[in-house]
């Protein structure tokens, strides 16, 4: 146990996900030793991120304005709407350059063992975002995991009614993979979504 | 059984009841296991779509898995699946609601001691879940009130909690553990559908061709018996009964 600020310091940092004490107290020491305006301009960004730093009223992905870049950007296909889990997976997907529709982002997935249920996602919020607007495609990204799938069969459920062509990522094998290693699970969803080729 | 390097190693069967996520790309799994009660252990690296052995370790998954002693938790090395009742009951969400309730019941009565019993009923109900043999909310009561009464807390559902004489009877009263006749009846005990107290029994009994024959009314009444029996028992409720009501 150290004194005063220091300890407050080690306390904060050991809060942070994948931060233990251990690593909390290493990074407390490393910012005490650098340059004073390095440490100076880790908590002005920490202040700023906090202040400036919310969630798209639109989609719900993070943006420091009230829209976010891709839902204010009128070059963006308005008519496509790809759902995803965390603001993380909109990055993800924007580095393959192969979608240029617009997101949502539903803030998990659910799972009721983790108390998380369509109530606590914004599953309304994209409800009404489809009835409203001329959006007539909804892909559903969510992670290739139990939760993931569950949302997926939820969405496609609560989109059944509406007039909308929902698709579902495909899932199979990693590209630059040897097919002997693939597991049973991920070869069988392969061959689920095989596409004729002739 | 230890490996070359003399680290103790070992083989068990189990069904994977949730898992959490740890750092980076790893999950602490934790798994019903046949022989050995609940375990939990560091599955490293299956968060990675590269991950060989990600997919077997869902929940729902039954596998065999090799493990080997770490120092606070055990480390997932090797997995086989044995069945997978993941897919199909995923592919259906009142049965993964359902699904969701099995495991967290199991995961909870299986804290402190199992038994390969637990096990079985476990496997027999994700079983029947997964082929969709009957409705997902009665599979799911069901199951938890077979767990209950493994775990040594038997709701009598025919004789009188009080004085055992036979029934039917229509009271119940979760604190003395089920149906009480008019004479033992305290003011506070419920006064239930006759049909409920059929069902419940039928439904602790397996008798599947009486559960098909309840009407909503019974079934919603003997979600609702069993809820309060598992809160009691356990203590606190269960986190996805709530997300079951409020959908």
């Amino acid at each position: 146990m150290y004194d005063g600020v220091i300890q407050d310091l080690i306390d904060e940092l050991g809060r942070l996900p994948g931060v233990g004490p251990k690593s909390a107290q290493r990074i407390a020491f490393h910012l005490l030793e650098v340059e004073e305006d390095q440490a100076s301009k880790l908590a002005t960004v920490l202040q700023e991120v906090r202040s400036k730093v919310r969630f798209c009223e639109e989609c719900g992905n993070v943006s420091e304005e009230d829209k976010c870049n891709f839902c204010s950007n009128p070059q963006r296909d308005q008519t496509t709407i790809c759902v995803v889990e965390e603001s993380k997976d909109v990055q993800a997907i924007e580095r393959t350059r192969e979608f240029r529709g617009r997101y949502h982002v539903l803030g998990g997935a659910i799972s009721p063992i983790a108390g998380v249920g369509p109530d606590q996602l914004r599953i309304k919020q994209l409800l009404t975002r489809l009835s409203d607007s001329a959006i007539n495609e909804v892909i559903i990204a969510t992670n290739p995991n139990l939760e993931g799938e569950a949302t997926a069969t939820y969405l496609t459920r609560m989109l059944g009614s509406m007039e909308i062509e929902v698709y579902k990522l495909a899932s199979g094998l990693p590209v630059g993979g040897d097919l002997e290693y693939a597991d049973e699970v991920t070869l069988g969803r392969a061959f689920e979504g095989k596409r004729r080729v002739n | 059984m230890v490996d070359t390097f003399g680290v103790p190693q070992f083989k068990e069967e189990g069904i994977v009841l949730r898992t959490h996520k740890l750092g980076e790309t790893d999950r602490i799994i934790t798994l019903l296991s046949k022989n050995s009660g609940q375990i939990r252990a560091v599955a490293k690296g299956v968060r990675k779509t590269s991950s060989k052995i990600g997919a077997r370790l869902e929940p729902f998954m039954a596998v065999e898995a090799q493990f080997y002693k770490g120092k606070t938790l055990d480390v997932v090395s090797q997995v086989e699946s044995i069945a997978s009742y993941g897919k199909q009951i995923v592919a259906d969400y009142d049965s993964y609601l359902a699904g969701s309730r099995i495991l967290e019941t199991a995961e909870r009565l299986t804290r402190e001691t199992s038994t390969t019993q637990h096990y079985q009923l476990l496997t027999g109900a994700l079983r029947s879940l997964s082929r969709m043999e009957h409705q997902p909310e009665l599979i799911a009561v069901s199951y938890q009130l077979r767990a209950l009464a493994i775990s040594g807390w038997t709701p009598s559902f025919d004789q009188c909690s009080g004085c055992q004489v036979e029934g039917p009877h229509e009271r119940f009263l979760v604190q003395v553990g089920g149906a009480v006749c008019e004479n033992c009846a305290p003011p506070e005990a419920t006064r239930l559908n006759p049909a409920t107290m059929i069902l419940l029994s039928a439904l602790i009994s397996g008798d599947w061709a009486q559960v098909e024959q309840a009407d909503s009314f019974s079934a919603e009444q003997a979600q609702g018996i069993t809820r309060a029996f598992m809160q009691w028992h356990l203590e606190r409720g269960l986190k996805s009964m709530n997300i079951t009501e409020s959908r």
